[in-house]
């Protein structure tokens, strides 16, 4: 654990960024806009993962296991929504979401 | 690191916020450094920071032009979104304030070799099925975007 800093401390920081991500997925009209703040939210989340695992279960180790499986999970889910992102701007010359339509068949 | 991640979704300018999110990302790893999970931020790093960042810069510079201003939502829709988003910080930083965690002073440094022995060891609370789980989903992961990104570009151009 980090001399002098408490946990509520870490957690208020991993909590504000959360919701920051929040706000920018639900403003932003730009898929990779979009994708950014997936990113910002899965990575409060791990470090709430190994926060919580470091000051209250300092002996296990769950909680940086879960994190690696997090951002293996958000590594694959990023590469494939690039992927798609890409292969639509090809398509439709556009990546705003209004303009998204064409995705059904 | 607050800064950074208001900046990162407020920018107008792709380019911009990607690289706003990488500053958050590398504090992030400074987290970790702190906590004492060295290998943690050594993945946060090169996963995050090598890996994430690089596709989404190419990405952008794939799709955009790097001077175009986005649009973003109207002003009202921003400003209840906004309200909605503090009203959840306050409600989830109450409840974190209000419960008592029993935290427990300690000292233990975690090596990499703990974390790769737990996570492969096949008595309980090993970790050996996530683990072949997860490196199956990565596998299919890669070929489906292998396939997404170059599959359907030769059935246009077939159209075409």
């Amino acid at each position: 654990m980090i001399e002098g800093i408490t946990i509520y401390e870490i957690l208020t920081v991993t909590t504000i960024i959360f919701f920051i991500g929040v706000y920018g997925f639900l403003t932003r009209k730009n898929l990779i806009s979009i994708l950014i703040s997936v990113e910002l939210i899965l990575n409060a989340s791990v470090v709430n993962f190994v926060v919580i695992n470091k000051y209250l279960y300092p002996d296990m180790l769950q909680g940086v296991f879960f994190s690696i499986f997090i951002i293996a999970v958000a590594a694959a889910e990023t590469a494939l929504a690039i992927s798609i992102i890409i292969n639509l701007y090809r398509q439709i010359s556009s990546v705003e979401v209004e303009d998204t339509e064409m995705m059904k068949h | 690191m607050i800064v950074f991640a208001i900046a990162a979704v407020r920018n107008r300018k792709m380019l911009r916020s990607v690289i706003y999110l990488l500053f958050v990302l590398v504090g992030i790893a400074g987290i970790f450094f702190l906590i004492d999970y060295n290998f943690l931020a050594a993945v946060q790093l090169t996963v995050y920071a090598g890996g994430i960042i690089v596709l989404m810069i190419f990405s952008v510079l794939l799709v955009h032009h790097i001077e175009l201003e986005l649009e973003v939502a109207k002003p009202l829709k921003q400003i209840i979104t906004a309200i909605t988003c503090l009203v959840g910080t306050g409600i989830v930083l109450t409840n974190i304030y209000a419960h008592e965690f029993n935290v427990v002073e300690n000292n233990i440094s975690t090596t990499t070799a703990d974390i790769g022995s737990r996570m492969l060891s096949y008595e309980a609370g090993g970790f050996i099925l996530p683990f072949e789980v997860i490196s199956v989903v990565l596998l299919a992961a890669m070929i489906g975007a292998i396939v997404i990104a170059k599959g359907k570009k030769l059935t246009n151009k077939n159209e075409d």
